[in-house]
């Protein structure tokens, strides 16, 4: 069992952190918001809507108003950058002019300031530019709610700044709500605001990033130090 | 095949004094059997074992779950294409491998003997039938949808980690060419019975 029992909101225009160590069930627990994992027991709701007895067409109308940044990217790796946000694009927008459907993938990627990569590979692209393409990706549907997977995960510092920023600025922009899963407290800051610590499958802690440092639990203030 | 065959095959079809039946005999082993199954056996360790990896990749990329989210059914996208493309494509191999194996039979009885294109092929004609070339075309059609369903299946279940892929399209490999010596009997012994 990987999660026992947790209790979620999140808040129109917030940007929620989900903060624990490897293997404590970050990672389960988005994939269950968008249905890729199914929960044994208990309900999800998003949208006001209950997902977990949805037929696949009907969840697949709410995942359309939900973003999904993985971990490594998952671009598709036999497109380029380009067919890689038309291919998601047009399964969404099937009467879009192929004009349109330009000025979308270009102003995605002028967003995630990834413009010039646009005829390029995904193997011709660093980690960082692979994970900004995957928000690009996930932009370009204008979901309500994207939620990002270890969104840092094996970047260096500088880069994981940037991303960070970057999730903040684009949560500006479009106005949308997140759940960020990650280990990196620095992108916790940047970008939280509100944080949850998951323990074993159970959130432990609640809070801000200042409330939750000074925390009486010894293990909560361990990932602050 | 149809040069070996003949050349494996007139010395003893001579010893009988049968050596007329050489076309008919190469062309039907090829036509019934020889082709449909040497063929399928090839395209499932090409077909098969690439389908395999490449979905086994993209499954432990997250390729596959990133089209979900996006509400993209990957199995119509991926799978179904596969399946059609293979289930279509291989008769048309199998008749092109035919036709090259009948011709390495006019090349392999030509080696011994004398006679021209044009005999060769009235002789293979008289005894192909209709019920010859039909199971046989029919079955190939079997052979490429298993192809490609083993092929997707074994993709598409691949657990994470690269040893996986590997494993996938090994896996992919070895049932795709089992099934289809176990079409081959089943094709057989229903020919049988309705023939």
């Amino acid at each position: 069992m990987v999660l026992k029992g947790i209790n979620l909101t999140l808040n129109k225009g917030e940007d929620l952190i989900i903060l624990g160590r490897s293997g404590s069930g970050k990672s389960v627990t988005i994939k269950c918001l968008v249905g890729l994992v199914q929960a044994d027991k208990g309900n999800i709701k998003i949208f006001d809507q209950e997902i977990t007895n949805l037929k696949y067409d009907e969840l697949n109308n709410l995942r359309v108003r939900i973003g999904f940044m993985f971990q490594n990217g998952a671009l598709y790796d036999s497109m380029s950058v380009r067919q890689n946000l038309k291919f998601t694009l047009k399964h969404h927008t099937r009467d879009l002019s192929e004009e349109a459907i330009e000025t979308e993938i270009i102003e995605a990627l002028e967003s995630v300031g990834l413009k010039e990569s646009i005829d390029k590979m995904p193997a011709e692209l660093s980690g960082g530019m692979q994970k900004r393409i995957a928000l690009a990706r996930a932009l370009i549907i204008k979901p309500e709610i994207i939620l990002y997977d270890e969104p840092t995960s094996g970047l260096d510092t500088i880069t994981s700044r940037e991303i960070s920023e970057l999730i903040l600025d684009v949560q500006k922009k479009y106005k949308t709500s997140s759940i960020i899963i990650t280990h990196d407290m620095a992108c916790a800051k940047i970008t939280g605001n509100r944080i949850l610590i998951l323990k074993d499958g159970e959130f432990i802690a609640e809070g801000t990033y200042t409330e939750l440092e000074k925390s009486k639990d010894e293990w909560v203030r361990s990932f602050f130090t | 095949m149809g040069l070996v065959l003949t050349i494996q095959s007139r010395p003893t079809l001579l010893k009988f004094g049968a050596e007329s039946w050489l076309p008919s005999m190469v062309s039907l082993s090829l036509i019934r059997e020889i082709a449909p199954v040497i063929t399928a056996l090839i395209c499932a360790g090409k077909i098969a074992s690439g389908i395999g990896a490449e979905l086994g990749s993209m499954k432990v990329t997250e390729q596959i779950d990133a089209m979900e989210v996006s509400a993209i059914n990957p199995y119509k996208y991926l799978v179904v294409t596969r399946i059609v493309a293979t289930t279509c494509m291989l008769p048309i191999l199998v008749f092109y491998a035919d036709f090259i194996g009948i011709l390495g039979g006019f090349i392999g009885y030509k080696i011994h003997g004398d006679i021209t294109l044009q005999l060769y092929f009235s002789e293979m004609i008289e005894h192909v039938e209709f019920l010859d070339v039909f199971p046989a075309t029919i079955k190939t059609f079997f052979f490429g949808f298993f192809i490609g369903v083993i092929g997707c299946y074994k993709g598409f279940n691949a657990t994470n980690g690269t040893a996986s892929v590997g494993v996938a399209a090994n896996e992919a490999v070895v049932l795709a060419s089992l099934s289809i010596f176990i079409l081959d009997m089943l094709a057989a012994q229903i020919t049988d019975l309705l023939v």
